[in-house]
């Protein structure tokens, strides 16, 4: 999405009050070091607010048992609220349909899930699956193991050196072989957003279904799956301010009913018999055994959260802290921004001359200031711009200008201990 | 919670900047190569033995300064030193890092007693150690066959440490 100047102006306005926010979220009270913490590490995994942390109580406390199973009023309970919870999710990305919306454990689950169950039976020895430079290894390793099983061949669409997509190079790797393509939505080494509905476009007209990883998206940019016409879109509960162990996969209903399932089991199933076993229909198919009930249901009170904030406002907000940060940082000596896509989310990956990025991380902590250091799970983001690894800070809307602020002393006082 | 700023005092810093025995070892009778998976850490220890004692020895990589000092400092406190020894001090090292080694008890450990802090930063233990799995790799290898390949020396077990 683009953000334009008006959109800009707003985030200084009245009506987002981050402090408000920030009282939301008690970890975010936590000391570390005896200094305030400053979390910049969302993009790794985002806080929880009181509210999802007391939906999870709440729903131990007086909720629990298994879904889809027993007649009796906690089993009922359960299940409405699971349920309710695929319907939240259904309308935070505009799925068509319920059955579309699958629980997984999270996008790297998803996303295996895709390649056994429409991979593996759709893709063949000779196939071609296009991905780009900027995914992370779960959008490449699973595929691997199935070019590795099947004979497939993996082609990557490269990026220029502001980290975008080279989009002609991209078009250019299709041809009558090409079977699939992995997309990422948001880089979460580099923060680049891919311009995925074109990109879906342009292989739909080869008719190729496209598969798009938004773990980094959804926390970030109001995302409409019916807009991008993706065919499928994956992502995690604990990016997007839920708990960890939940993920969903979005799947265009006419493949997953043509896919076989990814794992055998319980709630999966029609009827079984040892001759005979007649799945069950979507979603049920691809959700085999006790799912993560009270993390579905803490995710759906996540979304209600964070809709209610607005995913326009946070957008704002975070671009505003994007804009910031990167002015910043740009100006002082030492330091390079690695990956300054025109069209970015709120990450910054960074560099500083004679300083590796795990002591910048061990230092930036004695500040109080939690940032990712290492290859963020994309070293081939790390080979094509020549960095071993790199130090990320990367800003939710929790986060404010004071807390950037924090960062840059930080970059600034460790950079004296390395002079 | 340990203040990380004592690990990064001037004798860590000082050999982060001007590395001892960095570079290639020409002709070396032993060589390793060490890799952090988790970080990228990437270092290669080569050293020669003139009959007992190890003669010369250099390290090269890319790596923090944590990883780096404790390379520049580890070359320089084996030169001389003959297999056991070395292999001893590896020892020491090792279990200070993970805070086993009782320091007041008799140790070779020296001028390395700077890294005793590490102990108090689980995710950097590794950094300051990976040096020494490595030269105890190398001591393992012949001539020019390396461990990239397969072993990491990360998890090689040496000794009880």
């Amino acid at each position: 999405m683009s953000l334009s100047q008006t959109q800009f102006t707003l985030a200084s306005s009245p009506v987002f009050d981050v402090e408000r926010i920030r009282s939301d979220f008690p970890i975010l009270q936590l000391k570390v070091e005896d200094k305030p913490l400053v979390y910049l590490d969302s993009a790794a995994s985002s806080q929880m607010p009181q509210l999802v942390i007391d939906s999870l109580i709440r729903y131990q406390t007086m909720q629990h048992a298994n879904i889809h199973r027993a007649v009796h009023y906690l089993s009922e309970t359960a299940t409405t609220e699971y349920e309710a919870a695929r319907g939240k999710l259904k309308r935070f990305i505009n799925a068509p349909e319920e059955r579309e919306v699958i629980f997984t454990s999270g996008t790297t689950d998803a996303i295996n899930l895709v390649m056994h169950g429409y991979g593996r039976q759709f893709i063949k020895a000779g196939d071609e699956i296009i991905l780009t430079t900027l995914e992370h290894h779960s959008n490449i390793v699973p595929w691997q193991m199935l070019a590795e099983e099947t004979g497939a061949k993996i082609r990557v669409a490269p990026v220029n050196d502001a980290g975008e997509v080279l989009i002609d190079d991209y078009e250019k790797l299709f041809n009558a072989r090409t079977r699939f393509v992995g997309v990422i939505h948001v880089s979460n080494a580099l923060g680049t957003i891919n311009p995925v509905k074109q990109m879906i476009a342009f292989a739909h007209e080869h008719g190729v279904p496209v598969l798009v990883d938004g773990a980094q998206a959804v926390p970030h940019l109001a995302v409409d799956v019916q807009d991008l016409d993706c065919d499928f879109y994956v992502f995690s509960g604990h990016k997007l301010c839920g708990p960890t162990g939940i993920g969903v996969l979005y799947g265009k209903a006419a493949l997953l009913e043509k896919m076989q399932p990814f794992k055998g089991g319980g709630d999966m199933i029609l009827s079984v018999t040892f001759e005979k076993t007649t799945y069950n229909t979507i979603p049920q198919k691809f959700e085999a055994g006790t799912p993560a009930i009270a993390a579905a249901i803490g995710l759906g009170v996540a979304i209600d959260y964070l809709l209610a904030i607005g995913m326009d406002e946070i957008a704002v907000h975070e671009h505003d802290l994007l804009v910031y940060a990167t002015e910043q940082i740009t100006r002082m000596p030492g330091v390079h921004i690695i990956g300054t896509a025109a069209n970015k989310a709120a990450v910054i990956s960074f560099t500083v001359d004679g300083v590796h990025p795990h002591d910048i991380g061990t230092l930036l902590n004695e500040e109080g200031v939690a940032v990712r250091t290492g290859h963020h799970c994309a070293q081939p983001v790390m080979d094509r711009f020549h960095v071993p690894a790199t130090s990320r800070a990367s800003f939710a809307f929790y986060n404010t200008r004071n807390e950037v602020d924090a960062l840059i002393a930080g970059i600034r006082t460790l950079q004296k201990v390395f002079a | 919670m340990a203040n990380s700023k004592a690990l990064y005092q001037e004798v860590i810093l000082d050999h982060n900047k001007k590395p001892r025995n960095y570079g290639k070892l020409t002709d070396a009778s032993h060589h390793a190569v060490g890799h952090n998976p988790l970080c990228g850490d990437r270092i290669s220890v080569a050293l020669n033995f003139d009959q007992d004692c190890i003669d010369a020895v250099a390290f090269e990589g890319e790596s923090c300064a944590i990883c780096k000092a404790s390379a520049s400092m580890m070359t320089a406190a084996v030169k001389g030193k003959s297999l056991e020894e070395a292999e001893i001090l590896t020892q020491q090292f090792l279990a200070m890092a993970t805070g086993k080694l009782d320091l007041n008890a008799p140790n070779k450990i020296g001028r390395l007693v700077v890294f005793a802090g590490v102990c108090d930063l689980p995710t950097r233990v590794k950094c300051a150690i990976l040096p020494w799995h490595t030269l105890h790799a190398a001591f393992n290898s012949v001539a020019s066959i390396s461990t990239e390949a397969e072993a990491d020396p990360m998890y090689a077990p040496i000794g009880n440490a």
